[in-house]
């Protein structure tokens, strides 16, 4: 009679090999099969890790990212999610990386090995990129709220996403702004040795010169220095219509303050990392004018970007800094994920992630088979009165594959939005 | 020909800031033998300490030179105790101990105040509210601001002065006899630790306007700020010959030159294969020619035992 039940307990186990040892197992006394644990605890607590850097120069951004993160999760839990059928209590779980690529693949493995289910971060693409290849073989989900060097995605990881668009996108949507629209001849070129930085400066110059303007300097600092009057020295003897800036606001708010004591007169534009109110308070006056693009829709052009940041400002008494937002939907984007899959297991859900059919604070959001966030819009601000004004928002053409080839130009389909209008 | 003066004209105000740290590092070491690691990080005391009492003042809309007064005055106090404490807690007790010992713990002093600024003022950049509207000179088609030409005056009388102290005061005549043969200076009458104590306290409160010139030039305060400052100050300090304060003067203002060229003609020297950012190369590439041509910096004497 052990022998026929001890079959039925274990149907799958017809090699000849495991029926050998399904009888011997039957020989002492089958344990009872446990088949109803203890019923299922009340809530799965699922864990989310956020990663970015918490001290350090950035510590500004990366803390409004880490906030983002909580915003979400806090909401979540408050809704109260049901995934397969069972109440989650989603925790965040956040590291601190210091914009260090070194402790970023370090926080990596501290977040694989605390079990979480997905990751949000990190900030930094220098930070992100090594990071991305300790998650892949962790298995775990990660979505960076900012990174924008393209090769974030092409490490060819399944478990890599973006909620940004790239340098492939920003660094051309800005070169054409400013060939088309500012009118730039003449052009230099600086960035701070960083993957962001280098990687946008780079793709801005390759744009550039497709277009036709002359790139008359390029120059490179590093994310630690504060005097770049040698560097703008020098390219004040070239005389550039425009100066360009990869790279982060400690660096872009000094460096336009010395070009004012300079007399340098060209105008300057850079990239998201510093299109931030930091950059106002360290450049001062000499901001006025100055231009920087930010992947995304304009904070309050945001869908839900209102709400959010009332939202925002109750919880932490501040105002968004910059990628809040995209930490917030990032959580969304797994959680959704998880719902449709019914599990909070990484391996199960991860496919979902990639199926992403999301609006959120950010607006609509879907993935292209890179993890690259499909055609998301960039904005061009400029500096007016003290304060960031949305001046332009442009939508890179077709899919971000044709980073390879910058030059083809999608006629900026600009839904311009006039500055005017957004008063804060 | 104006480019070329405008990088001659940023070197030297960024190496005035370099040469008053450096005399920091340089009368420490003449007297005591010891490389005082923490004293970049001294300057960084007083820079945040200007940087926070001129943003209050500023806000409580005081005048722009009183509350410049009052920020340089509070940092001076500031960093004056603070180095006479760092003296006598952190190196009086070793001062018998073997060389290695004060230096490890100098260190461990640079780290603490770190880390300490960190605690207070937070681990993000700073910004200094524009007190002072720097209002713009232009000399033969370089640009030149008052500021710029306040921070050099300043540093240059500063450095003036404490040649004349050294030269002709009681105590500067201590501080000689001292770094001469300490137990000899001891045994003649002269108060050593005092003396030593002095030498910190100088060092600190010069350093402390090094700071505040740091903050008031980029406008930007920091808790790592001292480390590099420091570094730079050192390298300055032994290019112009280690324990010599006019040599620390000189160091310092070709550190900051030859850095500023390197940086404005580097790319075009190298055909862009190395770029701006490649400029501390030339800078230690110099210090390590000096030092091997002459292994006790630009003005400094052999004397045995030290250098």
């Amino acid at each position: 009679m052990s022998r026929l039940t001890c079959l039925r307990a274990s149907p799958r186990l017809v090699s000849g090999i495991a029926l050998a040892f399904a009888l011997a197992g039957c020989g002492q006394d089958a344990p009872p099969p446990k088949a109803e644990a203890p019923k299922a605890p009340e809530t799965l607590v699922v864990k989310i890790g956020s990663a970015s850097p918490l001290t350090g120069p950035q510590a500004h951004i990366g803390i409004d990212i880490r906030n983002g993160v909580q915003l979400a999760v806090e909401d979540a839990n408050a809704a109260g999610v049901e995934i397969g059928g069972q109440k989650v209590k989603f925790e965040l779980v956040s590291e601190d990386d210091e914009a260090n690529p070194t402790k970023a693949a370090t926080v990596a493995q501290k977040l694989v090995d605390a079990r979480v289910a997905a990751v949000v971060g990190h900030f930094n693409s220098g930070a992100s990129i090594p990071a991305s290849k300790v998650y892949a073989d962790g298995g775990v989900p990660q979505i960076s709220p900012s990174s924008t060097n393209p090769d974030y995605t092409l490490k060819g990881y399944k478990t890599t996403f973006r909620v940004v668009a790239h340098d492939g996108q920003q660094g051309p949507t800005l070169a054409r702004f400013a060939v088309e629209k500012l009118k730039a001849k003449t052009i230099a070129v600086i960035d701070d040795s960083t993957a962001y930085g280098q990687g946008l400066a780079d793709n801005f110059e390759a744009t550039v010169k497709a277009a036709g303007a002359k790139v008359v300097a390029r120059e490179h600092t590093t994310d630690k220095d504060t005097d770049f009057k040698a560097i703008l020295t020098k390219i004040k003897g070239r005389k550039p219509d425009l100066i360009m800036f990869g790279g982060i606001d400690p660096q872009a708010g000094p460096m336009v303050k010395q070009m004012a004591q300079l007399g340098i007169k060209a105008k300057y534009i850079g990239g998201d990392g510093m299109q931030t109110p930091n950059f106002i308070k360290l450049a001062g006056d000499a901001s006025e004018g100055v231009m920087a693009s930010i992947p995304g829709l304009p904070k309050d052009q945001m869908p839900g970007g209102k709400q959010f940041m009332e939202k925002y400002k109750a919880k932490f008494n501040a105002e968004v800094e910059l990628f809040a937002p995209m930490g917030y939907d990032a959580v969304m984007v797994f959680i959704d994920a998880m719902k449709r899959a019914g599990s909070a297991d990484p391996a199960k859900f991860l496919p979902e992630v990639g199926k992403t059919k999301l609006t959120g604070v950010i607006g609509p959001i879907a993935f292209d088979d890179k993890g690259d966030l499909v055609n998301g819009p960039i904005t061009i601000y400029v500096v007016k009165g003290g304060k960031w004004e949305p001046l332009e928002t442009v939508t890179p053409g077709g899919t971000p594959a044709a980073e390879a080839k910058p030059a083809e130009a999608p006629k900026a389909e600009a839904a311009a939005a006039p500055a005017a209008e957004t008063k804060k | 020909m104006d480019i070329f003066l405008q990088q001659i004209i940023n070197g030297l105000v960024l190496g005035s800031i370099y040469a008053l740290v450096a005399l920091g590092y340089t009368m420490v070491y003449g007297i005591l033998g010891l490389i005082n690691f923490a004293h970049g990080d001294i300057c960084m005391i007083g820079a945040l300490t200007a940087l926070t009492v001129a943003q209050a003042l500023a806000a409580m809309g005081v005048p722009a030179p009183l509350a410049l007064m009052l920020a340089a005055l509070a940092a001076i106090l500031v960093c004056m105790m603070l180095g006479a404490t760092i003296e006598r807690a952190a190196y009086r007790p070793l001062r018998q101990a073997p060389r290695l010992a004060p230096l490890i713990t100098a260190i461990g002093v640079s780290i603490l105040l770190q880390y300490s600024a960190a605690l207070v003022w937070g681990k993000q950049y700073l910004s200094m509210p524009e007190i002072v509207k720097p209002t713009e000179i232009a000399i033969s088609g370089a640009h030149l601001t008052d500021l710029q030409a306040f921070i050099f005056l300043l540093a240059c009388a500063v450095m003036a002065g404490l040649l004349w102290f050294i030269k002709a005061s009681r105590m500067g005549r201590a501080m000689r006899a001292t770094e001469q043969n300490r137990e000899v200076a001891g045994l003649m009458g002269v108060d050593v630790d005092r003396v030593i104590a002095f030498t910190f306290v100088l060092g600190s409160a010069i350093g402390a306007i090094a700071g505040l010139m740091v903050v008031l030039y980029y406008g930007i305060g920091h808790y790592f700020m001292g480390f590099m400052l420091g570094l730079k100050a050192f390298t300055a300090a032994v290019l112009g010959g280690i324990g010599n304060v006019g040599g620390a003067v000189l160091g310092g203002l070709l550190l900051g030159v030859i850095e500023s060229l390197a940086a404005g003609y580097i790319g075009d020297l190298t055909g862009g294969a190395l770029g701006s950012n490649y400029r501390d190369i030339f800078a230690f590439l110099v210090l390590i020619g000096v030092l091997v041509l002459r292994p006790s910096g630009l003005m400094g004497q052999s004397t045995g035992d030290r250098a």
